[in-house]
């Protein structure tokens, strides 16, 4: 077997710029070799690197007393309470599922499951935030079905449900598909299992499925602009197997019960060269591996493609010596490939070897520390000119009419379409799922107390004002857990923009990163995992800037918590928070007024956390029947979804005579909440006593929204026809409207 | 009532069945491996959901042929009740304990909401708790849950009184827009001939406490325990 030899431009192909690939000499006194490349090749994409963006991430907040582990390691930890700790992070398989959707998407959440679940976590959520074209472009409909049906092909068959979740269209993404997956786990905070290789000749084993030729290039390819021809880099895609993760679960669970392990990482982008080169690079030693020895399923590999197969389903081990054979009988049990393929050394150096030749023999510290870091030129984003006052005014259609338009537009629509393919109840903890309440809520096995999970990014509001967008999408997060009554506790960040080259695309990840910190600084809500997707770029169009947060919240008692539905009739609806009645940037703007201008609403954080505060604060003290965050749309679809959810309408009283600004204005930090009659008093006075406004809007009633002097009664029925009605419809292929 | 329930590596509702069976007999299930070729003695064998072996291969095709399912087989003619669930259903239906097959679904999607039921027949230890008629819901979650039979088979399970559960509309009505499925008849669930053995696709294992928003399975374990203890 011999190597290309590795020239200027074949490290150009590969890549890297021309003062990477000098530094690659230099660091390594000599030319590299064809395997070498390849390795420092992927370890030096952005995908790996975060060359453009870690400068930036550093100034986000990542502590707080309820943080075990913060960015860094394969998923972020948060304390939850009576030596349980939660395990979670999300992360972008945006270019795979634009080219295959079906295995794109699905390998995102096998990736991401691993990521969780290598840490020592049972998995025990999941949830999905996507970004498709212009309902009308020829492929949208086609990426639509084939993401969804990956996300539950994969997130179905390994037995973790899937709880919630957000999608969104815009022409931005036509050509960049955004598919951000989140898994949440469970674990022991004393039995949490890092990365950091230690133990001078303690044996690197490898696990799971064996090693093909996909998905080589993965990490590089998600690491520039899309072409047109980027249809060929199909090859590059990685084909999931769902059995064989659930199989890689339960074997590693039980390979984390016993003492065995000193360290355990996924294979995932750049497969066994991340993988061995961070465990080694983390423990500051070197390693020595033998690829004869890795399990293959294809004739001939070379050690450039087993380095580089993102083959999927597959864990690196650092075992204690002599623990061979009873970790041997574990996968053996779970019928996987269990193989030592290499031994940590002294030398701090990655040596690969194979049919008796070293093809491989670089220091790993200056590749793996040292990848370059890049201050990118960057511009502010232009604020954008206030709406003039008499866009509030309401048109002179039926309010209806207008209602039922919002209610049906592709944003707004009802994505039951979406969520029933996806099992949101295995394992029986579910006790809401998406549509149900503003959060997730599964409650930890065998316990009272429960996680609330939510994914939350309004990216319009993103490009018109990255610093409030940023703001925004980390306080809507906030909000939603706040929502279902549960203690925000940390987030996890899927930073998804353009080619940070432009100095326009900078500037929306740098000012998106300045408003996330504020906000998290300012609700005690630190980031402790996150994952960058950069270059969503085709043909030079970039996507929306979209900085995706999810966010885990604890409920102490399960049973607690509270969903959007009406419950019962004669329940007092009151607003928390204040209407100035913002409409730029609002979907009503978009989709009745056929406009998209005007800055995004302001996010006053202190009022936020004040809000916030009361409404979780109520709920836990039982006075709340149903809670909803006021966010897309505003406060008439706000109350208009948690009748459609109740099948109880309302008469609203409280809002005869408003305008359109206070009818769909996007105002931050509002709640609709429903109270029994005999506890509004009590409520009013909470919010009182705490400085937040409170607005009676009237209560709940038949089968309607009734109340205004001037409007006929907007029937539930035909609202849920029109929200309910859209994305089968266009699914279907009915008339992509 | 001591039970069994099945473990294959792709089982994944084996803890809601589990958690199910302890809270109503207060005692826990033994859980047996696939490769097992014996059964403790037992009342009750519960083959639970998921994907056995991937289910690559027709769904439940592959397990059917597992060793522990010639035990289950042989269990079964002597009057062990087996209640197979979802992929439960297809495995035992795979393994010709209960007559027909399990197709994709008519949408060819998964689908996992809750369901209307109507109970058909109460002349059995699975039933017994439920009235004659009574509508309950459970939730699906399958992909293959299109029940089929031949019309002589589905002829004959209708008049023994065989069909367990149908999908019916919110008020127990026949009407094919809530058949979730395409399944013949809305057939939802069905008993073998003594109605010693029941497969269904949806999952009464979750629907048996408050936190899953409803408690119509409840009945079916409670049963269950009256009747084998």
């Amino acid at each position: 077997m011999s190597e290309p030899k590795v020239t200027p431009e074949l490290a150009a192909e590969h890549g890297l710029t021309k003062e990477e690939y000098a530094r690659a000499l230099e660091i390594l006194g000599r030319e590299p070799t064809f395997t070498e490349l390849g390795i420092i090749s992927v370890m030096w994409s952005e995908h790996c690197s975060y060359k453009s963006s870690k400068v930036w991430l550093t100034t986000l907040p990542t502590e707080g007393p309820q943080v075990i582990c913060g960015p860094g390691e394969n998923a972020g930890v948060v304390d939850f309470g009576d030596g349980d700790a939660i395990i979670f992070k999300m992360e972008s398989h945006n270019h795979p599922s634009f080219i295959e959707p079906y295995q794109g998407a699905a390998t995102g959440v096998g990736g991401i499951l691993r990521d969780v679940f290598t840490m020592g976590a049972r998995p025990i959520a999941n949830l999905n935030a996507l970004r498709f074209g212009s309902p009308d472009h020829p492929k949208t409909r086609h990426l639509v079905s084939g993401v969804v049906a990956g996300i539950g092909g994969y997130g179905n068959c390994v037995g973790v449900p899937t709880v919630g979740g957000e999608t969104n269209f815009h022409p931005a993404y036509n050509g960049n598909i955004l598919v951000n997956a989140m898994t949440v786990g469970v674990a022991r905070a004393d039995r949490i299992f890092y990365s950091a290789a230690a133990g001078i000749g303690n044996p690197v084993v490898y696990v799971g499925s064996k090693t093909g030729r996909d998905g080589i290039h993965g990490a590089t390819m998600a690491s520039a602009e899309f072409t047109e021809d980027s249809e060929e880099k199909r090859p590059t895609v990685q084909v999931g197997d769902p059995f064989t993760e659930k199989l890689l679960i339960e074997a590693c669970l039980e390979l984390m019960a016993t003492d065995a392990i000193v360290a355990i990482q996924d294979m995932g982008a750049a497969g066994l060269t991340s993988s061995s080169v961070e465990m080694a690079g983390k423990g500051g030693l070197g390693i020595e591996l033998t690829l004869d020895d890795v399990p293959m399923r294809e004739e001939g590999m070379t050690p450039y493609e087993i380095m580089l197969s993102e083959s999927q389903e597959r864990m690196l081990i650092i075992l204690k010596p002599g623990r061979e054979d009873q970790a041997r009988a574990i996968f053996e049990k779970w019928e996987l490939d269990f193989a030592v393929i290499g031994h940590l050394t002294d030398t701090g150096r990655l040596v690969i070897r194979m049919h008796g030749q070293t093809w491989c023999d670089m220091p790993i510290a200056p590749v793996s520390n040292a990848s370059p870091v890049y201050e990118r030129p960057w511009e502010p984003t232009p604020p954008r000119p206030e709406l003039e006052p008499d866009v509030r005014a309401l048109p002179a259609r039926p309010l209806g009419d207008v209602l039922e338009t919002l209610m049906s537009c592709p944003d707004l629509a009802s994505k039951r379409w979406i969520w029933e393919q996806y099992d949101s109840l295995v394992g029986g903890d579910t006790r809401f799922m998406s549509g149900q309440a503003d959060a997730g809520v599964v409650r930890l096995p065998g316990q009272s107390k429960a996680v609330a999970v939510t994914t939350d990014c309004t990216p319009r509001y993103c490009l018109a004002d990255p610093v409030r967008g940023g703001a925004q999408a980390v306080a809507e997060a906030w909000r939603n857990l706040t929502a279902v009554g549960a203690l925000p506790l940390a987030v996890t960040d899927n930073m998804n923009f353009g080619n940070p080259e432009k100095p326009r695309i900078m500037g929306q990840f740098v000012g998106a990163i300045q408003g996330m910190g504020e906000a998290c600084r300012a609700l005690d809500f630190p980031v402790v995992s996150g994952n960058v997707s950069l270059y969503n770029e085709t043909n030079g169009e970039a996507i929306l800037p979209t900085p995706a947060i999810g966010g885990v919240g604890l409920l102490p008692d399960v049973m607690t918590a509270v969903g959007l539905a009406f419950r019962n009739e004669g329940d007092t609806i009151l607003l928390v928070g204040e209407t100035k009645g913002h409409l730029g940037q609002s979907l009503y703007l978009r989709e009745i007024l056929g406009r998209e201008d005007g800055p995004p609403p302001p996010v006053d954080l202190k009022v936020e956390r004040r809000n916030g505060d009361l409404v979780r604060g109520l709920i836990r003290d039982g006075l709340v029947v149903a809670c909803h965050d006021v966010s897309d749309g505003g406060l008439l679809v706000a109350v208009a979804e948690m009748a459609m959810a109740g099948g109880i309408g309302a008469h609203l009283t409280g809002l005869d005579g408003a305008d359109a600004g206070v009818l769909f204005g996007e105002d931050q930090a509002r709640y609709v909440l429903a109270v029994p009659p005999d506890t509004a008093s009590a409520v009013q006075e909470r919010a009182a006593a705490a400085g937040v406004p409170l607005t009676v809007l009237g209560h709940t009633r038949g089968t309607a929204l009734t109340g205004r002097s001037d409007t006929d009664a907007i029937p539930i029925a035909r609202l849920k026809r029109a929200n309910e009605g859209w994305l089968p419809a266009y699914m279907a292929g009915g008339p992509a409207e | 009532m001591k039970a069994a329930v099945i473990l294959f590596p792709g089982s994944n509702r084996e803890r809601d069945a589990v958690a199910a069976l302890e809270a109503a007999s207060g005692t826990r299930p033994y859980e047996v491996w696939h490769r097992d070729t014996e059964l403790p003695k037992v009342d009750l064998i519960v083959v639970p959901g998921g994907f056995s072996y991937g289910d690559y291969l027709r769904a439940g095709a592959m397990a059917a042929h597992s060793p522990i399912m010639r035990e289950v087989k042989a269990r079964a003619d002597q009057g062990v009740r087996v209640l197979g669930i979802c992929n439960g259903f297809q495995i035992v239906t795979e393994a010709g304990l209960l007559p027909g097959a399990l197709m994709r679904n008519a949408g060819l999607k998964f689908i996992c909401r809750t369901v209307t039921l109507r109970v058909e027949n109460t002349d059995s230890a699975f039933t017994a708790k439920y009235r004659k008629g009574q509508i309950v819901r459970y939730p699906v979650a399958h992909h293959d849950g299109n029940y089929w039979a031949d019309a002589e088979t589905v002829k004959r399970l209708e008049g023994d009184g065989r069909v367990a559960f149908r999908y019916v509309g919110d008020a127990g009505e026949d009407d094919p827009l809530h058949n979730p499925n395409g399944s013949v008849r809305a057939i939802a669930g069905v008993f073998n001939e003594k109605k010693t053995v029941l497969g269904l696709m949806p999952h009464p294992e979750d629907a048996v406490v408050p936190l899953h928003g409803c408690l119509d399975g409840k009945p079916l374990f409670d049963g269950l325990v009256e009747a084998l203890s």
